[in-house]
């Protein structure tokens, strides 16, 4: 399968979406309206819960707070439902950005259990507020209408309805291709992840959670003109899992999926309300919801992915074309060999009585390779905490390239010139090796959310593509740019950290422990192409356990033990110091 | 405000919140021993409730019928997943937990209903009755992916909710009840007029709540719970079975629940819906205590009982709404309070 049939394929859906309302019965088309209106939510969904690992019970009330806007404006005070959209959508993302702020550095599920709360508080704001008709809701809402043409029958809207959401897709796909969709994607991964390359997590989740809640509002608005009557109901908690539902019955994580889930999910309420009374008579509407709650939890416990993942699997795969050579991305001035690059000075890190780094001072100087070693408990991972951003020290100054990044956060010493890997490697194993080191481009281009979204930069996405492939090139991984991370072995996973972090084109690469958990073979690669990155003028700051690794290729090393630097010198002198040999032998006899 | 009302407020908050206490401890205690959020303990209360209404307008609860049907449910899961393991021999033992206990334990109370027994018989009777249903539920719902993410059991966990929501329509309609009052005592206390209801509640939560402290620190079950809800692989090579922990966890967490429905009854009308506020409110105080402290979460409950309180003094309509934006700064001070490390979502 090539992108021409895949675009084939969008081409006949799209077909298919505008002759239906010729082919169906005025029922099916206003349950279709429902399916695009319930889609856009679940999209967000899709990108907020799937795509950004955000879980959230609280869209139903974004939905509600655009309906409320829009019914307000038009019904209430007169004003066109255009003027509606406007209100109900700078509305939603007002309240959208302020509740963003405050709980999107919430952690795990204390973040979706804000979600639950918010939702509730404004599900019970509309009906206790007198100016929006409380529990009677508001009726009489205008309908859209393009000049004096109003939609006003459900086949009338269903062409805005659709409209809306092909492009919602479209323009949705075009973002998760491009730098901050890449970025979104890479959420999931942690935030230790994403700062190490130089995004901003919080930013990159406010912005997802923002746009999630502006497709709700999207579909509030649409919601509100479509009925033409809004209460509480539709916009409660129970709504908001529904949506959950939909995004997850479909695959989180695919925007097909939630139109996928919109339709089976609407589809199977309305066939449970047709075939339940003849099951059990007059007790129809209590069991809906326990059949409904009942199918979700089954397809929690048994298919987790989603029908579209599923689906996905047995379709053939999307043959993609090598990137093209194109100009290549800007590049740092690098310091001249020798320069003093990096200096730690008497840094200290306690944690409560424990000093797990004490007075270590030293300093990297472009062009060599250092070693920082030390048996287990020497304080090497805190060191590197520290020089990577991921802990503050106590006390002492660290400075890079001449300026101090003791206080920086993870993402601005990322930016200034530190790529870093993981002792446990952290990769994306559901984005290709490609997609994976353009990751580490980031902080290098600038492709924001709209030009994203409609495709406006294409010549640097087609040079961020082309510096990928080099760096895979580069270490040796070139032969498969579209294999996905999580298949490739652990040797191989550590260089692609590799690739990936000199895709950020750093002046000093600080790899943690990498030879940790290699085969010999694999050491042996590694160490090769550490030499030939060398040979490339890199600094590289290596923290490891493994003396064997670091003996044949440093050029300097540091010892610290419990905490204290030992000694500092070139391998020959280590090996022979009886200091080192004490801390990692335990003594001479 | 004068400072009668105050007190009034006051008192009526402490007893409201000591109701929400018990649910709360019940939700931290099944939290710290099987990471699910258990947000339908609300349920369990109101239905303990619609029990003991049911029992005392001499009908036959529809809580028999509930756990009748659950225990089959558990038992044919149970069997299925036995036969898949290839562990028939476990049967017997198997029928006899999911099946015959139930079973005997609505039978029982059926018999004993007819014999139009007093009150104290019929507390016992609505505590029997719905003590089953949590520890059946999670068999049926929790155990298959017991070592999910806490994301995953707490979607699973709101859904099972809108479920007992509906089953509560189903099996003690819409009408909303409200129960004979323990215990017609009260005294006055500087001046403000104390019922015996709310001492009785009073009471009940912080029984429960020491009772609880001695069989964590005391007893050696209380132990393994406590080992099961820090690391299940760890305490499961101790030869602790993190399934019977959850269970008893289960089990104590409904009672409790159980005993803070019958303590409402009296005094709010509860519906088949009413589960869900004191739930979520419970929840609220859990977190104030971080979701692993017992004292924690009785005080943060309280707490939420007397804002309710006073909230609902100076507006009814928006109570609620007070309640839940609450929540959010309580959120944050325990995300910053709690250093945890960082959870990898699942792919």
């Amino acid at each position: 399968m090539t992108r021409f049939h895949v675009q084939l394929a969008a081409l006949a859906a799209v077909v298919g979406l505008v002759l239906a309302p010729f082919a169906l019965s005025p029922f099916s088309i206003t349950l279709m309206n429902y399916i695009g209106i319930y889609s856009l939510v679940a999209i967000g969904l899709a990108l907020l819960t799937g795509v950004g690992g955000i879980v959230s019970f609280g869209q139903a009330a974004f939905v509600g707070v655009a309906a409320y806007a829009t019914a307000w404006v038009s019904a209430l005070n007169g004003y066109s439902p255009w003027l509606g959209l406007v209100f109900g959508v700078a509305l939603t993302c007002g309240v959208a950005a302020i509740l963003g702020v405050v709980t999107l550095r919430l952690q795990g599920h204390f973040l979706s259990l804000s979600t639950v709360a918010w939702g509730l508080a404004i599900g019970f704001l509309f009906g206790n507020v007198e100016g929006l008709g409380r529990f009677n809701g508001i009726s009489s809402i205008p309908p859209i209408s393009f000049g004096s043409f109003a939609l006003v029958s459900s086949s009338q809207i269903y062409f805005l309805i659709w409209g809306i959401v092909a492009a919602v897709l479209f323009l949705g796909y075009n973002l998760l291709d491009s730098r901050l969709g890449r970025a979104m994607r890479a959420l999931r991964g942690g935030n230790t992840l994403v700062e190490s390359l130089g995004i901003n997590a919080f930013r990159i989740k406010l912005v997802t959670f923002v746009i999630a809640a502006a497709l709700a509002s999207l579909s509030g608005w649409l919601y509100a003109h479509m009925s033409r009557f809004i209460s509480p109901g539709p916009f409660d908690a129970g709504m908001g899992i529904e949506y959950l539902m939909m995004s997850m019955v479909g695959g989180a994580g695919s925007l097909l999926g939630g139109v996928v889930g919109a339709a089976v999910v609407t589809l199977l309420k309305n066939s449970v309300q047709d075939y339940l009374p003849l099951i059990a008579k007059g007790a129809s509407g209590q069991l809906e919801i326990v059949a409904f709650s009942a199918l979700f939890i089954l397809f929690l416990q048994w298919a987790r992915q989603g029908i579209v993942p599923f689906v996905a699997r047995y379709l053939p795969k999307v043959r993609r074309e090598r990137p093209q050579p194109a100009p290549p991305l800007p590049r740092r001035a690098q310091p001249a060999p020798g320069e003093l690059l990096l200096k730690v000075e008497g840094a200290e890190r306690r944690f409560g009585g424990l000093v797990a780094v004490n007075n270590v001072s030293f300093e990297v100087r472009a062009g060599e390779i250092l070693a920082v070693i030390g048996p287990n408990g020497a304080g090497k991972s805190t060191m590197f905490n520290c020089l990577t951003g991921a802990l503050r020290v106590n006390k002492g100054e660290i400075v890079f390239a001449g300026r101090p990044i003791t206080r920086d956060a993870q993402s601005r010493i990322a930016k200034a010139g530190i790529a870093r890997t993981f002792q446990h490697v952290k990769l994306r194993p559901r984005m290709s090796l490609l997609e994976n080191v353009m990751l580490g481009t980031y902080a290098r281009t600038g492709t924001g959310l709209f030009a994203g979204a409609f495709r406006l930069n294409q010549h640097e996405e087609a040079s961020t593509r082309h510096e990928a492939l080099m760096q895979l090139e580069r270490v040796g991984l070139g032969d498969k740019p579209f294999e996905l991370a999580g298949n490739l072995p652990l040797g191989n996973q550590r260089i692609l950290e590799i690739a990936r972090a000199l895709a950020a084109d750093p002046t000093l690469l600080v790899l943690d422990e990498p030879a940790a958990g290699l085969r010999r073979q694999e050491k042996l690669r590694l160490a090769e192409l550490l030499q030939a990155l060398r040979a490339d003028n890199l600094t590289i700051l290596i923290v490891e356990h493994d003396m064997e690794f670091v003996m044949s290729l440093v050029d300097r090393i540091v010892v610290l033990d419990f905490g204290s630097k030992l000694c500092e010198g070139a391998p020959a002198a280590i090996r022979s110091d009886e200091r080192v040999q004490e801390a990692y032998l335990g003594g001479v006899a | 405000m004068t400072s009668d009302i105050a007190a009034i407020l006051a008192i009526d908050g402490i007893a409201t919140g000591a109701v929400y206490a018990l649910v709360a401890i019940g939700t931290v205690l099944i939290f710290t021993v099987t990471r699910v959020i258990f947000i339908p303990f609300g349920d369990i209360a109101a239905f303990t409730a619609l029990t003991l209404a049911a029992l005392d307008a001499k009908r036959f609860p529809g809580t028999g019928a509930l756990v009748v049907i659950l225990a089959c449910l558990a038992t044919l899961i149970e069997i299925i997943s036995l036969m898949r393991n290839g562990e028939l021999r476990l049967l017997p033992r198997a029928l006899l937990f999911y099946l015959v206990l139930p079973f005997a334990v609505v039978g029982a109370a059926w018999l004993t209903m007819r014999m139009d027994p007093p009150l104290a018989v019929r507390l016992v009777l609505a505590l029997m009755l719905i003590t089953p249903i949590a520890p059946l539920l999670d068999r049926i719902v929790f155990r298959p992916i017991a070592d999910g993410t806490v994301l995953l059991l707490l979607t699973v966990s709101v859904a099972l909710h809108f479920a007992l929501v509906g089953l509560g329509l189903l099996f003690f309609g819409p009408e909303g009840v409200r129960t004979e009052p323990l215990t017609s005592f009260s005294t006055e206390f500087a001046g403000v007029l104390i019922s015996g209801q709310t001492m009785l509640i009073v009471i009940a939560a912080l029984v429960f709540s020491g009772f609880l402290y001695l069989f964590f620190d005391f007893t050696l079950v209380g132990k393994s719970l406590r080992a099961t809800a820090v690391n299940r692989t760890g305490s499961r090579l101790m030869g602790i079975r993190p399934a019977r922990a959850g269970t008893i966890a289960y089990l104590l967490g409904s009672l409790m629940a159980g005993v803070s429905g019958i303590l409402i009854a009296p005094v709010n009308t509860v519906f088949y819906d009413s589960g869900f506020l004191i739930g979520l409110k419970a929840f609220v105080g859990a977190i104030v205590g971080g979701m692993t402290s017992y004292p924690g979460a009785a005080i943060g409950a309280v707490g939420v009982g007397i804002l309710e309180s006073f909230a609902s003094f100076e507006s009814s309509a928006l109570k609620d709404v007070i309640v839940f934006s609450l929540l959010i700064p309580v959120l944050i001070w325990r995300s910053l309070a709690s250093l945890h490390s960082e959870e990898e979502i699942e792919e």
